[in-house]
């Protein structure tokens, strides 16, 4: 009984959370003309979103890279394949690694901060401040934030891929002599345009859409003392790689699994 | 001006106002005083559409205050300053940018005079030398006063101040207070004042409300509250220990909570 009860409580309370997170990405969306008004506002959070999450992103997207290179050149020696090596490096960073671990990463660096600093700024009252001043927290606050990681993580993806791309070429190439020519030419006349570059695209979009509203809501829906701060900060990174890690498989399936 | 009837206002079990109606007199200073915890800050806020009453409604200027579209709401919060009692100064901006935040979101002033403005409202509270300062480098008594500047930025036809005098000492104090006063004189503002500083606060108001457990439990002009038949309003007004308002919060008597180790 006690069971049952819990239950029915705890998917109540999960569904008040979903609607109240509904509106408040349509508060969001609905700044989107305010955000492109100001541009000094969107260009500060792209700088403090994106560009502070970048070494980690670069350095990260390197090792991945290398890793995948001598990984690479490990088990595609034993059928002789080496020069698929290419193929290999880019196909699992455009389509899987690059979106996944840069959005797992910057739910770690970004939206972590994100919502720390939105919960202490309704700790000290100042989202009730700017409301008493007639300014909208939502509009001036909030959605300037949600669009700038949306904007930033889809192109920290792609740097990932890049530098990790670089990283598979150091690491297979340099280091266990993998022909150069043929790292790069399969890898051109292999990867196609639509079918992973664009897809991986799509994929860190919905990704960037993902972390910036989790960020954003649970740090705007966060119980104003320093433990409510501190459990919306852990629920924010562990929500976000749920919600990545989940739209990652239906995503895939819904993009790979037909044929 | 500010019309509030049979207002009531819960927070989970515990009913922070029961069915009360009071009436603030337009250009004059309104007192709310009552212990700790009663609900002054929440009567502010309810006043300012940012809390919803269970039941009963708040008129401004004849508009149902809680019914007001946020167009229009955002528009009546711009003739209303509101001095938070922590201060909520904008903590990523200077003193001087937090002044100026209003002004520049509401106005198209340009800079120059922004300035003009900025360093009158701060000279007013004694703090255009502290204008660089960020809100962290100040004590809370300066953040309070940097806060009541910001309140006063957009020169509001009504404001609301939220413990005004705490952290203050007598200099301050003392200008604070006359500043509350000239303001309401000189640019006819309808002013509500949240103090515990019965002395200071009487000096000033032209009506006090006492509140006390969700009902107003004494109203007049200062002289007719300390004259006043209640035993109850008398010992608040005159700020004695003993009397109908308890000092702690209910607990056993000393004796037996300090013998009865456990
Ligand atoms: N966010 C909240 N959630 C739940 N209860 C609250 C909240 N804010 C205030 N309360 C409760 O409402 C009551 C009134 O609080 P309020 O801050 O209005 O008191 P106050 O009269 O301003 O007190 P003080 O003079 O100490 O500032 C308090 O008993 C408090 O416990
Ligand atoms: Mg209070």
């Amino acid at each position: 009984m006690k069971f049952f009860q819990s239950l029915g409580h705890s998917s109540l309370q999960f569904i008040a959370k979903l609607g109240r997170s509904s509106l408040f990405l349509w508060a969001i969306l609905s700044g989107l003309g305010y955000t492109l008004s100001r541009p000094s506002l969107l260009i500060k959070q792209l700088y403090n979103i994106g560009a502070l999450t970048f070494w980690l992103i670069a350095i990260a997207g390197l090792f991945v890279g290398m890793v995948l290179g001598l990984q690479g050149v490990y088990t595609l020696s034993t059928f002789g394949a080496e020069s698929a090596l290419g193929v290999m490096v880019a196909a699992s960073l455009v389509r899987e690694l690059g979106p996944v671990v840069s959005a797992l990463l910057f739910a770690g660096r970004a939206g972590s901060a994100l919502t720390a600093e939105i919960g202490l700024m309704k700790a000290t009252e100042q989202l009730s401040a700017m409301e008493m001043m007639a300014i909208d927290p939502l509009k001036y606050i909030i959605a300037p934030r949600f669009f700038a990681g949306f904007i930033s993580l889809p192109l920290l993806a792609a740097l990932f891929s890049a530098i990790g791309v670089m990283g598979g070429y150091l690491a297979g190439v340099e280091l266990l002599n993998v022909d150069a020519g043929s790292y790069w030419s399969q890898m051109q006349s292999a990867i196609d345009f639509h079918e992973d570059i664009i897809n991986g695209i799509i994929k860190s979009i919905i990704f960037a859409w993902l972390v910036s509203w989790v960020a954003l809501f649970e740090g705007y829906d966060a119980t104003p003392t320093s433990a409510g701060i501190s459990r919306a900060t852990t629920r924010t990174v562990v929500n976000s790689a749920f919600a990545i890690l989940l739209f990652d498989f239906l995503l895939t399936a819904l993009m790979y699994g037909a044929n | 001006m500010i019309c509030i009837r049979n207002l009531t206002f819960s927070r989970g079990d515990r009913k922070i106002f029961d069915d009360i109606s009071m009436d603030i007199q337009p250009h004059k200073i309104t007192a709310i005083m009552g212990p700790s915890g009663t609900g002054k800050t929440t009567l502010l806020k309810l006043i300012a559409g940012q809390l919803q009453p269970d039941s009963g409604t708040i008129l401004i200027n004849q508009q149902n205050v809680h019914q007001l579209s946020q167009a229009k709401l955002y528009q009546l919060r711009k003739q209303m300053g509101m001095l938070f009692q922590s201060g909520a100064l904008l903590t990523d901006m200077s003193v001087y940018d937090n002044i100026a935040f209003p002004i520049r979101e509401h106005t198209q002033l340009p800079e120059s005079m922004i300035r003009t403005l900025v360093l009158m409202k701060l000279n007013a509270v004694g703090l255009r030398g502290a204008r660089e300062l960020m809100p962290s480098e100040l004590s809370g008594g300066m953040a309070r006063r940097v806060a009541m500047a910001r309140a006063l930025a957009l020169d509001p036809e009504m404001i609301m101040y939220d413990e005004p005098f705490t952290g203050q000492d007598p200099i301050s104090l003392g200008v604070l207070v006359k500043l509350i006063q000239t303001l309401n004189q000189t640019l006819h503002l309808t002013s509500i004042v949240v103090s515990h500083d019965v002395q200071e606060t009487a000096t000033i108001a032209d009506y006090i409300y006492l509140i006390s457990e969700g009902k107003i439990t004494g109203q007049g002009t200062p002289k007719e509250l300390y004259n006043a038949y209640s035993e109850w309003v008398r010992q608040f007004m005159h700020g004695k220990a003993d009397g109908p308002v308890p000092f702690h919060y209910p607990a056993p008597g000393l004796a037996d909570d300090l013998l009865d180790s456990p």
